[in-house]
């Protein structure tokens, strides 16, 4: 789960990292309002939105007035930003934090993450920090320090002292160095985070390192433990077709094509996507409804894939193992009956129960078109999808 | 021979109690699976499918002499059955809960370094379907009936996947010595080299089919070891060559990937270390076939 960057401030503020004077606001006045409360002559206007590379999408402003504060504000309220980040789609700002502008001396990278080659936590800093630092990384690897931490001990403060000294910090910003990183890492353990990053981490020209922008990612699988950080999520940076499949204990990611996938299991969902693609067609989505597979599980399945409207077919893959294929034949023969869809629909069963599967499907006089093997139902979609459009652009 | 387990090994299922743990308990009792015991705490003395359950695993194996477990413990509590599964001297213990926090598993691992390399439990998964040893053993959740007994190792991370290559196989009349799922979560117990360095050493396997995901090393340190190391022959298939990119905020993930994370990469370390690769996922049972023949 992600969270705004005015949170993960918030959050790593109570863990020693020192962030510029900032607030937030739902509306122009309330900017200004923060801004005249920060005080100062010069403030950044920062669009929250569930990205980086904010600053290219416009999304952050420099004003040297309360009224300038309340008019970039106005203009980035409701304004759909697009980053590299983001996709196509773009995500929408509906939250604005202003901060107090700093003279910024140097700029400096830092960033956690759960490393699964070491499996473990892993620094990651850089003396180049920025908006290039995936460019310097690439150009000069030898140039970023990596460390991993051992996680029965933690992280000893030598550790933090060398990446310290490793950025070429000078002495006197050396100890606020440390603290820095001992509490991106403490932040990391005790939340459950799997992503800390500090971009740009700057040292001012009073001599001060601050953490200009921060950003945190946290483990689903451990929400359960953490309610006070399971409420900081934001529906409206989330694709609203993957939020309902979330709700809903679907696994869902949309995408741009039109043949949509009702698939148990993420690799057998992958394999499906493939093979689609491998036969000419393009996927919809990825949909994994879990190894289980129960008729109603089959049936919101139904109703999340065909609310995209770019959807023109639909191809089930549904390898029964502890489930029963007449099971899951019952749930797409009820959810087809129960809101017909007007458009083709390839199921491919296989596993358990198959044979009784299939009667079922045959039995039930709907039209979906049956395959037997996964390359019979790909290229079946394609050719259905594909027929579909050439029906629709001739009438 | 097999690897890992075999009709012998005597096994409990930690949360055998569960709806699920229970469900999958008469599963493996029909399969011909050997379990001895269960254990959730507090259920101590009471009875699930004629299996005796007991409150510590330590307790279990003392009464049951048992030497492998299968976790369908809920994810909050899973990563501590594991540990106590290593400290009550077990040699494997299959994870098949999904949902483990990866800090839990961190901690697993690095928990499990206290035992020497020797005495050192055996863990496949979490998030995975087990292993089954057709017409042998099942330790784990997939349908048996797919699997044909013969002689090739199958490894992955994907459940349902690891049926379709099953199936794929047993309709060309090609069966398995052992299949393994290591299971799709970050951090996992066995890697897929773990795995091919057993089925290298097992005389009953004489091929290995290995179906890799999109994202993490390990499928490229595999393809270092067969590279390196085996004599056998190795088909591959790689899902997620169209995936997207995934969408994650930051750039750390991005800084610390190395070549061989995307499918594509993966498929191209893998043939140039000598493997067969399915070009889709409805011809790896032709993979192997052809594979076998030529060798």
């Amino acid at each position: 789960m992600d969270i705004h960057e005015y949170q993960a401030k918030e959050i790593l503020s109570r863990f020693g990292v020192a962030v510029p004077q900032g607030g937030l606001a739902y509306s122009p006045e309330q900017a200004a309002y923060r801004a005249r409360d920060i005080g100062g002559s010069k403030w950044i206007v920062k669009a929250q939105i569930h990205s980086g590379g904010r600053g290219k999408a416009g999304g952050v402003k420099l004003c040297s007035s309360e009224h300038q504060v309340e008019e970039e504000a106005d203009e980035l309220f409701g304004k759909r930003l697009i980053t590299h980040q983001t996709g196509p789609q773009g995500k929408t700002v509906y939250r604005v934090y202003v901060e107090g502008a700093v003279a910024i001396k140097r700029e400096i990278y830092l960033g956690l993450v759960l490393d699964r080659k070491s499996e473990r936590v892993m620094v990651v800093a850089s003396s180049a920090g920025g908006m290039e630092i995936e460019e310097i990384a690439q150009r000069e690897p030898n140039s970023i320090i990596r460390s991993v931490v051992e996680p029965a001990v933690g992280m000893p403060a030598f550790q933090a002292r060398e990446i310290a000294f490793g950025l070429g910090l000078e002495p006197a910003l050396t100890q606020q160095a440390v603290n820095t990183i001992l509490g991106c890492y403490k932040a990391f353990e005790e939340l459950d985070a799997t992503m800390v990053e500090i971009n740009p981490l700057v040292v001012t020209e009073d001599n001060r390192l601050i953490a200009l922008d921060a950003k945190m990612t946290f483990d689903d699988n451990a929400l359960f433990r953490l309610p006070h950080i399971a409420e900081l999520r934001d529906k409206s940076q989330e694709d609203p077709r993957e939020t309902r499949a979330n709700d809903r204990g679907l696994s869902y990611v949309g995408l741009d094509g039109s043949i949509g996938c009702i698939v148990n299991g993420a690799g057998l969902a992958m394999a499906t996507m493939d093979m689609i693609k491998a036969a000419g067609g393009e996927p919809a989505n990825f949909l994994d409804i879990g190894g289980g597979a129960t008729p109603e599980r089959v049936a919101k399945a139904f109703r999340l894939v065909t609310s995209d409207q770019n959807v023109r077919a639909i191809l089930v893959n549904i390898f029964a193992g502890i489930n029963r294929c007449d099971w899951v034949a019952e749930g797409i023969v009820m959810a087809l009956q129960k809101s017909p869809i007007n458009m083709p629909v390839v199921v491919r069963l296989a596993g358990t129960h198959v044979e009784e599967g299939r009667k079922i499907l045959a039995r039930s006089g709907l039209p979906i078109i049956r395959a037997g093997t996964l390359a019979e139902a790909a290229s079946r979609a394609v050719a259905a999808w594909r027929n579909d459009s050439l029906t629709k652009v001739a009438s | 021979m097999t690897i890992l387990l075999d009709r012998s090994t005597r096994v409990l299922v930690l949360g055998i109690t569960g709806k699920i743990g229970s469900f999958h308990t008469a599963e493996m009792i029909a399969y011909g699976t050997n379990i001895v015991g269960g254990v959730t705490p507090g259920k101590g003395g009471t009875m699930v499918h004629n299996v005796p359950v007991f409150d510590t695993i330590k307790e279990a194996v003392e009464k049951t002499q048992a030497s492998a477990a299968i976790v369908f413990v809920p994810p909050p509590f899973a990563a501590d059955s594991i540990m106590e599964a290593a400290d009550a001297g077990l040699k494997l213990c299959v994870a098949i809960t999904d949902g483990i926090p990866a800090k839990d598993m961190i901690r697993v691992k690095r928990y499990m370094r206290r035992y020497a390399r020797e005495n050192r439990m055996q863990l496949v998964g979490p998030n995975c379907a087990g292993i089954i040893s057709p017409g042998k053993s099942l330790l784990g959740i997939m349908p048996g009936h797919i699997y044909l007994p013969g002689h090739i190792g199958v490894v992955g991370r994907s459940g349902t996947l690891g049926y379709e290559a099953a199936a794929q196989m047993k309709d060309l009349g090609i069966g398995i010595s052992t299949s393994v799922g290591i299971g799709g979560d970050p951090i996992n117990g066995s890697s897929f080299r773990d795995i091919l360095e057993l089925f290298e050493n097992d005389p009953d396997t004489h091929a290995v089919m290995m179906i890799g995901e999109i994202g993490g090393p390990q499928e490229a340190e595999a393809a270092a070891y067969i590279r390196e190391h085996m004599t056998k022959p190795v088909a591959a298939y790689v899902a997620g060559l169209s995936a997207p990119k995934g969408r994650r905020m930051g750039h750390a993930g991005a800084i610390i990937q190395a070549f061989g994370e995307s499918a594509s990469e993966k498929v191209e370390l893998l043939r140039d270390a000598g493997v067969a690769i399915s070009p889709s996922p409805s011809e790896i049972g032709r993979t192997m076939e052809t594979l076998l023949k030529a060798a």
